[in-house]
This record gives C-alpha cells, structure tokens and sequence, in this order.
C-alpha cells in the first residue's frame, strides 16, 4: 500500500512558483528523504503534506485517502521541526501527550503511549521537566518523542539535525535510523546534507527550484545520476566536470568523473599542477589546476606526500565516466 | 559578553550617565512628596528642605480626603486604565496576531490603515466622539472613556505587537496546528506568553497619558459620579487661590496606583521571556 502519494502538486505564493508539478509515491514503511539546496521548496512540499499550507493544485493522498481539505491534526501525520518547537510553558512529559489530549485518548492510554515513546528516546529521567532545562539534543529527542506518541501513519521531519553539533547529528541520525526499524514506519525526511541523505534514506528524492530531479535509491542516484544537476549534488567532495573534447569527444559535452575513480600519476590522461592537498588522514583530496572552469579533485585512499606547485597526470577508466549534453542531462 | 560591556570604567560612565538621568526624572516628584508634608508656609518659604518638627503638617492630605469623593474618584481612574489595559492589550495583540500570521487580502493595507491612528491625534475628533457619545447616550459614563482610550491606545499597540508576533517562531505555531490546537489556543496559550515582555512595554505606554488626562474626562464624564483622578484634582487649584497642600498631597497619592501597575508590568517585561523552546 501507498502512504503518500502527490499528483501533480503545485504550490504558489502569489506570482512565486514554489512547487511544480510534483508527482510522488511514498509505500508503506518507506524512509523517504528529500534532498535539494537551500531554498529548493523542500520544508513548503513537507508543509503541503501536513496541511499547513493547501496546495495550489494537485491531490494529496494519504493512506488512501484524498486529504486536501483535511486539516493538519487530523492527517495522521507527525512532524519534527529544525527548532524543537517545543512548547515553553508545558513539561517533556506533557509536550509529549499535548496532541493525545486534545483527541480525547483516555488517561492511562496517554500515559502508557509516553512511557513507551520516552523508553524508546530514553527520555525517562526528564518527563518533569520543562525544556529550557535541557539541552539541543535532548530538546530534539523531545521533539521526536512528540511525533511517535501519536503513532501516525506519516513522519515528517523538516531538517532535524540542522540545530545540532557534528557528534550529536551522528548520534540523533543513528536513533531515527533504529526508530525507523523498530516502528517500521513511513517516514519523510528533508536535509540539504547529502551525507544524511545517502546514510538514512531507502529511496532518494532529489529536487530542484520546487521540481523533482531525480527518484531512486542511494546508491542508483550515486551511479546513474540523471542529470548534471543531481550528479553534482550528490557525493562529497562534489564530481569533477572536463569538456569531452579534451578527452576525444563530442564537442559541448562535458565527461564527469568521481573523485574517488581517479588515478594520479606523472602522467595520464589530463594533467595540471596541484593547488592543494587536503590531507584527512583515512584518504587525501587533491585539487589540480586542469586548464578547465573548474578545479579537478582526485581523492585518493590513504596518505599522500605531495607538493601544491607539482605537474601531475590524473587516469580514470571509461567505464566511470558519465556524460551530459550541453543542457545537463545524461547522454 | 563583550569587552567593552566588561570594562570598569564604561561600566561607572554608564551608571554615571543612568543615575544623573534617574535623579533630574525623580526630583520633581521628590519635591512633590516632600512639600506635600508640610505647612502652606514651609512650602513657599523653602520648598527644597525636607519637613521638620516645625514644618510638618498632614493638613493637605485632611483636605484631600474630607473633599468630595477623593476614593470615588481613584476607583474612577483605576477602573478607566485597568479596563482600557485590558481592551487594548487583547484586541490589539488579536488584531496584531492576524496581522502577522494570516496571508489574506488585504492584509498590507489594513495594517497600514491601523497604522495611521499613530499619527493622527485622537483629539482631533473631540466634537465627533463628544456628538457620537451624547447620540448613543454614553455621555456621563465611564465607558465613554473607555472606548475613546481603547481607540486612542490600538494603533500603536497593534503596531509594536504585530512586530514581535512576527517573531514568534512558525514552527512553533505548526507544531500546536498539527497538534490539534485551535487558532484560539495557539494564540492564548503559546503566542501570548512568548510575547508577553512587548504585552508590558505596550500596557506602560499606554497607562500613564490615560491616568494623566485631563481632556477626556472634562469634555465626555465631569459629573462628580464619574470624575478621575486628574480632574477631582482640579477643584484645588483655583482662578484665585490654589490649595497648594490639598493639591500636592492629591498628586502624591495620584502616583501610588501607577507606580504599583508600573511595577507589575515592568516585572513582566524582565521575567517574561521563557527561553528554550525554540533553538
Ligand atoms: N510563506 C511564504 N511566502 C512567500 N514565499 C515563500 C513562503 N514560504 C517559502 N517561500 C519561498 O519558497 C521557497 C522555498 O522555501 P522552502 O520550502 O523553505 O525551502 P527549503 O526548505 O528547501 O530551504 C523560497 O524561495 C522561499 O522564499
Ligand atoms: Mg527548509
């Protein structure tokens, strides 16, 4: 069965198109993350789905149900924001079954369903107190707790782990990623960090200017990226980019190439000089001044002792390369 | 902080500079209160000494509360500035809340529109309001003041509100939508609170001209059963002698209900702001 699924969604603030034509199926028990730069139209497509913006046109369906006229409380969804928003005046414990109360759910259910979700989030020792009194990360369990008391039939999660610390993000990303397994739930979640995208997600949506670009999983938008757009935006640090011509091949198109594929050497098949090494211990990224727009990085496994100034050649195989037309998109 | 908040003698400059203003702002009630103690005499041959044996006299204070309704005429104020508060503070945080919340047409307009009562002096309309009042029968009444203050007081307090609503975390109010919250709730429950210190600043602008006016009161409720303060006050001063002990003693106990308000809301302003639920 279908959780979610958008037809031909379009979304405007007045003469500001936001969301095009956007088409989607999210099954049943799916981790779905939307990816895209800032200001892509991700948070407004997760504010159509939950109902708290109506969508210009289209149909939003959730389970089986169209819900365009349904207000937000009462789609089955849950949603967890970037800031918390917690609510200041009430106790983690009564933040959390808040949403149980007004749908008049009988006291000893409520109090079950949060002792549950604050084992879960192992949120126990904080049930009395308010959330000024505890920290980002505890805020954030918080927030999800939130969503899972509710037992929705959609997650929605707008950017969670953008307010939290680099060891923090890695420990909340790996505690929705149980939270998924344990409550085999369908679950949205929206990021511009690709890392996120790529460790958490069962299936990628990449989207562009409110328009989807790509539809896969991980791994296949890695490999096959449809366009120059998502090839570019998927992976870190980002594909290189060479004028076929340069290789022997059609004049206008551009060859991409991952960083990691590449082979460094005193020769190869494009040289240039290095303008930069950076040395992360696990594997270097060498940046070469190739002649083209842009810099060329190959990223080697392990440690490299190399002069910035030196004259190298860089090889990579054919199979690797992928080509896009002069307007970006796979040949 | 900063080092330049740090530094000791920017600190003592500051505090130099904030003392000096607090002692030229509290002298003139200072030599209210002590004048009001003493003797017509005292007053007039040193006004700045303090009272003594010789010269202190509760006389102006007898005068005050034998006169005429002295106590009906504060629960008067109090009655006309606490209600006025109230009004102002609830519709216009309302009208402030659609303002900044609400996408619908409009909406720019209207805001400008309520705008303009900032610049626009209530007073203008005496002879209209005066006219609309003895027409719906309001002339004589307490709620005659209320309404013109209520009116006088929305347009700023939409103003300063909405600006602040707009800050109040999206998210926030999202989470209480999806929530179940009604609009009601979300605005009462958690845009209120977290607005609460503007709340204060707007209840301290608006209190102290309406406890101090005169011109209302004169043209809209003379009659001796719905006289303020301000106005009770005027039957001391005189076209020929001015009861200068009965006149001091009246405004002395005037500034007693404002400083107490003025207290509760200023406490608002500092306490009010509940960190942590955003960020
Ligand atoms: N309420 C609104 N009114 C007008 N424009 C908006 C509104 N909300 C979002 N936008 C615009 O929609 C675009 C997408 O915003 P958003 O969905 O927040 O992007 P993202 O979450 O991907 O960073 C932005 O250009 C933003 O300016
Ligand atoms: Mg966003």
């Amino acid at each position: 069965m279908t959780a979610l699924k958008l037809t031909n969604v379009c979304k405007s603030f007045g003469e500001v198109e936001v969301l095009r034509d956007i088409n989607l199926e999210v099954e049943d028990g799916e981790f779905v993350v939307f990816v895209g730069p800032s200001g892509c139209g991700k948070s407004t497509l997760l504010r159509v789905i939950s109902g708290l913006e109506d969508a210009t046109s289209g149909t939003i369906e959730i389970g089986a149900d169209i819900v365009n006229q349904v207000s937000p409380s009462k789609r089955g969804i849950a949603m967890v924001f970037q800031s918390y928003a917690l609510y200041p005046h009430l106790t983690v414990r009564d933040n959390m079954a808040l949403a149980l109360k007004q749908e008049r759910k009988p006291k000893d259910e409520i109090a079950e369903r949060v002792a549950e979700a604050a084992r879960m989030l192992s949120l126990g020792d904080y049930l009395d107190r308010r959330p000024s009194e505890l920290s980002g990360g505890q805020r954030q369990r918080v927030a999800i707790g939130r969503a899972v008391v509710r037992e929705p039939k959609l997650f929605l999660f707008d950017e969670p782990l953008s307010n939290l610390d680099a060891a923090l993000r890695m420990n909340t990303r790996l505690e929705i990623a149980r939270l998924h397994r344990q409550l085999s739930a369908s679950m949205i979640y929206v990021t511009h960090d690709q890392t996120e995208a790529m460790t958490l997600a069962d299936k990628i949506v990449v989207l562009k200017d409110g328009h989807v670009e790509q539809v896969g999983a991980p791994i296949e938008v890695y490999n096959n990226p449809a366009n120059r757009f998502v090839a570019e935006f998927i992976g870190s640090p980002a594909m290189n980019f060479i004028p076929a011509e340069r290789l022997g091949g059609v004049a206008g198109q551009q060859i991409g190439v991952r960083p990691e594929y590449s082979k460094i050497g005193e020769t190869g098949r494009i040289e240039g000089q290095v303008i930069h090494v950076e040395k992360l211990g696990g594997d270097t990224n060498i940046l070469v001044d190739v002649g083209s727009s842009s810099t060329f990085t190959a990223r080697m496994f392990g440690q490299y002792e190399i002069e910035t100034g030196s004259h190298i050649g860089i090889d990579f195989e054919d199979a690797h390369c992928l080509r896009f037309d002069a307007q970006g998109n796979r040949v | 902080m900063n080092k330049a908040r740090r530094n000791p003698l920017n600190t003592a400059l500051a505090h130099v500079v904030l003392i000096t203003y607090t002692v030229i702002a509290l002298f003139p009630v200072f030599v209210i209160l002590i004048n009001s103690f003493k003797t017509r005499k005292a007053i007039f041959r040193e006004p700045l000494a303090m009272p003594n044996a010789d010269s202190f006299s509760l006389i102006g204070y007898q005068t005050v509360l034998k006169q005429g309704d002295f106590f009906l005429y504060f629960q008067n104020s109090m009655i006309v500035t606490v209600a006025t508060l109230f009004f102002v503070l609830l519709f216009g945080a309302m009208a402030a809340f659609a303002l900044a919340e609400y996408r619908f047409k409009g909406n720019t307009l209207m805001g400008l529109y309520l705008a303009l009562g900032i610049m626009i002096p209530i007073r203008i309309g005496t002879v209209a309001i005066l006219d609309l009042m003895v027409s719906t029968g309001l002339v004589n009444t307490l709620m005659a003041l209320i309404l013109v203050y209520t009116a006088q007081g929305l347009p700023l307090a939409v103003f300063i509100l909405s600006e602040f609503m707009r800050q109040v975390s999206d998210d926030l109010k999202n989470a209480g939508r999806i929530d179940g919250l009604s609009e009601y709730t979300i605005f009462f429950r958690l845009v209120l609170p977290l607005v609460r210190p503007s709340l204060a600043t707007v209840a301290v602008f608006n209190m102290i001209p309406i406890w101090n006016d005169l011109w209302f009161p004169l043209i809209l409720a003379p009659a001796e059963a719905t006289k303020t303060l301000t106005l009770g006050s005027q039957v001391f001063i005189g076209q020929f002698v001015t009861d200068w002990n009965a006149v001091l003693s009246a405004l002395s106990m005037a500034i007693l209900p404002v400083m107490i308000l003025y207290m509760i809301f200023s406490r608002q302003l500092i306490r009010g702001i509940t960190s942590g639920a955003v960020k």
